[in-house]
């Protein structure tokens, strides 16, 4: 047994862990728990845990459906808030049943592409800055209340909202994930936390982690956070703006001592004209609902149009002016995903589309100054640049015709993500809203 | 002179002077330590031990009346079978008499003192002399770290850490002040089959400032350019 599981073993001991919770996410980002106990710790880690894996979304197989979750020891945490015994925590990589990885596991995926990023000497670094909303209930019956805006809880939201946010953080840090500016709002009860960056697979599990953390503290206080891209009209959606950056060893290599403002080195123009080039396909994956496609839409300081810019926040890239001195701070900050992704596919994806760009030695194009949000198509056009996917639809198009993200998922995912999300879309395309019928109902 | 019936273990302790300063008589009896003061290491040379128990060791307060006590730590020192481990308890203004006399003690202690602190370096010293019961702790200020059981404990309470984690701040611990750079903590700490980049190191030193807490956190600092240290060197003045 590995020193890393005899370590797990005895903290399991020390601590009285009375539950273990072996976490997996399914291929479209819902986190999945398999629970042992102590005593079953020692063979899950010799043998893994076996599991039918038909009910899990994406997991499904034509011919057999039995799996294999494996648990990472360097994953092991406490859950602080749980009560009653304490709980622990660890994620898995998921195996067929003679030792393969199977090809349906996010986590796997993700692996694989870092690897091959590594096995050119990079190591992909990612901070997000999560948003999200909190409201009085999660019934989707009526329209989202928000907790600080009316008369709903006049006298104590402001009480509601700060507790909220020191039990998160503390919960937060406690668990190893370190915050790096905790909570602003753009729209009444909004907020965002930033995350101090991490490699590519710390960060997935961290944001993994995350939504489960603000969710479930939510619901202690009575409470309802919400993920949701845009779950309200007229309000700013809710986004995941990720800060990219690979390095090599010590060094940042999308740092040029020579360039100034922004000091990107030639990888990391290639690896954001990858981005750009590449922007269109990977949508379906980072912006994967139907909803998501709400958010992306003029006047809410959402990207709309392919570009890049060192300061413009309309722009899909923005390459933030970093102090000269701080060499590991530049990077690039890639705006259209929003925190319901799949943040292990999502981070495959970005990867290798940077990585394309850097490999096929993509030229930049010049940066775009002027605000994208007043832009018309005819403009654009002039411009050169091209508009994200309007519509999940239109992405999952985008994702079809793309060899680098079949590439870079695998077939297994790819095809079941498409049959899915295409589902989705139909379901929805036939749906008869209510803006639909006060619109039209009275005059037809 | 006291004698007191043991509770934890078999140690047994000659402590100079006759009449220990207040602090430390409580703190061995409070341990449940045998011990017997003198003020002439003839007195303790003639006897093998307490009650049937053999020396442990010695501790000597240098505090009050440190021309004395050196003569003591000499005398137990010259011995054939000298009495060892021998702990030092001194004050601030004494550090620098330390430098000449570095054979004449095994460990020190700056009183005024916490017990734990007196505590943790009595079991180390007993544990390097291969007498030691009780497990290796590595100690720093509010930081204790049980290298046996693996178990961490900050000023209290415990800190629950990955392995990673756990071994990069036993490693930052076991040479408190000493500046790493990041390759090296990556090649002692994660060993050579690591691949993962240096920036490992970063990540891994966040996620224990985070766990530390704000009060803590700034115990392990980051010096720019260089790598990591933990805390000062004993030898500094903090």
């Amino acid at each position: 047994m590995e020193r890393e599981q005899e370590y797990v073993l005895r903290a399991v001991e020390e601590r009285n862990v009375t539950l273990i919770r072996l976490w997996f996410t399914d291929v479209l980002g819902q986190l999945k728990s398999v629970a042992i106990s102590p005593v079953e710790l020692e063979t899950a880690f010799e043998e893994g845990v076996h599991f039918d894996g038909s009910a899990i979304d994406g997991f499904s197989r034509i011919q057999e459906s039995d799996v294999l979750a494996k648990p990472d020891p360097s994953t092991f945490e406490l859950l602080p808030w749980t009560e009653g015994g304490t709980t622990a925590r660890m994620f898995c990589d998921i195996y067929h049943p003679g030792g393969a990885p199977f090809e349906g596991d996010p986590r796997h995926v993700l692996r694989r592409n870092l690897r091959a990023a590594q096995g050119d000497g990079y190591t992909f670094m990612v901070a997000p800055e999560l948003e999200f909303f909190y409201f009085a209930d999660g019934n989707p019956a009526h329209k989202p209340k928000l907790l600080d805006s009316g008369s709903y809880f006049d006298l104590t939201t402001s009480d509601v909202a700060s507790d909220l946010r020191r039990r998160t953080l503390s919960v937060l840090e406690a668990m190893g994930i370190p915050v790096e500016y905790s909570f602003h709002e753009d729209a009444p009860s909004q907020h965002e936390i930033d995350l101090r960056y991490t490699d590519a697979m710390t960060m997935a599990d961290q944001i993994m982690t995350f939504r489960l953390v603000v969710r479930e503290l939510a619901m202690e206080q009575g409470r309802f956070a919400s993920f949701m891209p845009k779950p309200l009209e007229g309000l700013q959606g809710s986004g995941m703006h990720l800060h990219l950056s690979m390095f090599e060893g010590d060094d940042n290599a999308f740092h040029s001592q020579g360039s100034a403002n922004p000091a990107l080195s030639d990888t990391g123009r290639k690896f954001l004209a990858g981005l750009l080039v590449h922007g269109r396909e990977i949508t379906a994956i980072t912006n994967q609902l139907v909803n998501s496609y709400k958010r992306l839409v003029t006047g809410y300081e959402a990207p709309i149009w392919v570009s890049w810019a060192t300061n413009n926040r309309s722009a899909l890239v923005r390459v933030p002016v970093t102090k000269p001195d701080k060499t590991t701070s530049t990077r690039i900050e890639f705006r259209s995903p929003d925190p319901s992704c799949n943040p292990y596919l999502a981070f495959a994806l970005i990867l290798a589309a940077g990585r394309a760009g850097i490999e096929g030695n993509y030229e930049l194009p010049d940066e775009v100054t002027q605000n994208l949000f007043e832009l018309s198509t005819d403009e654009a056009k002039k411009l050169g640049v091209q508009p994200l996917p309007g519509s999940l639809s239109e992405a999952l198009d985008e994702m079809e015709k793309s060899e680098l993200v079949f590439n870079a998922l695998g077939e297994h995912i790819f095809e079941w993500f498409l049959r899915n999300k295409r589902n989705e879309w139909n379901s929805y395309k036939a749906h008869v809203s209510q803006w639909e019928l006060e619109r039209y109902l009275p005059s037809w | 002179m006291s004698d007191k019936a043991s509770t934890t273990g078999n140690e047994a302790f000659a402590v100079f002077p006759e009449q220990p300063p207040a602090e430390l008589v409580r703190f061995l009896d409070i341990g449940g330590y045998k011990w017997v003061g003198s003020n002439h290491s003839s007195t303790i040379l003639e006897q093998t031990g307490v009650d049937g128990d053999e020396w442990s060791g010695a501790i000597v307060a240098a505090a009050d009346n440190p021309d004395e006590a050196w003569r003591f730590c000499r005398e137990l020192r010259k011995r054939d079978s000298p009495i060892e481990p021998l702990l030092v308890v001194i004050s601030g203004t004494q550090l620098a008499d330390l430098q000449s006399r570095s054979d004449l003690f095994d460990d020190f202690v700056i009183t005024p003192f916490h017990p734990d602190e007196v505590e943790a370096r009595i079991q180390h010293l007993l544990w390097q002399s291969g007498r030691g019961a009780r497990p290796e702790l590595v100690i720093y200020g509010p930081l204790t770290l049980n290298v046996e059981t693996y178990q961490a404990v900050l000023e209290n309470r415990p800190l629950d850490l990955t392995f990673m984690e756990y071994e990069l701040l036993k490693f930052l611990a076991t040479s408190p002040g000493q500046v790493f750079n990041r390759e090296t903590l990556l090649n002692r700490v994660w060993g050579y089959e690591y691949f993962g980049g240096a920036r490992t190191v970063d990540v891994h030193v966040r996620r224990l400032r985070a766990k530390m807490g704000q009060e803590h956190a700034s115990l392990i600092t980051t010096v720019r350019g260089v790598g990591y240290k933990l805390g000062h060197s004993r030898w500094q003045a903090t």
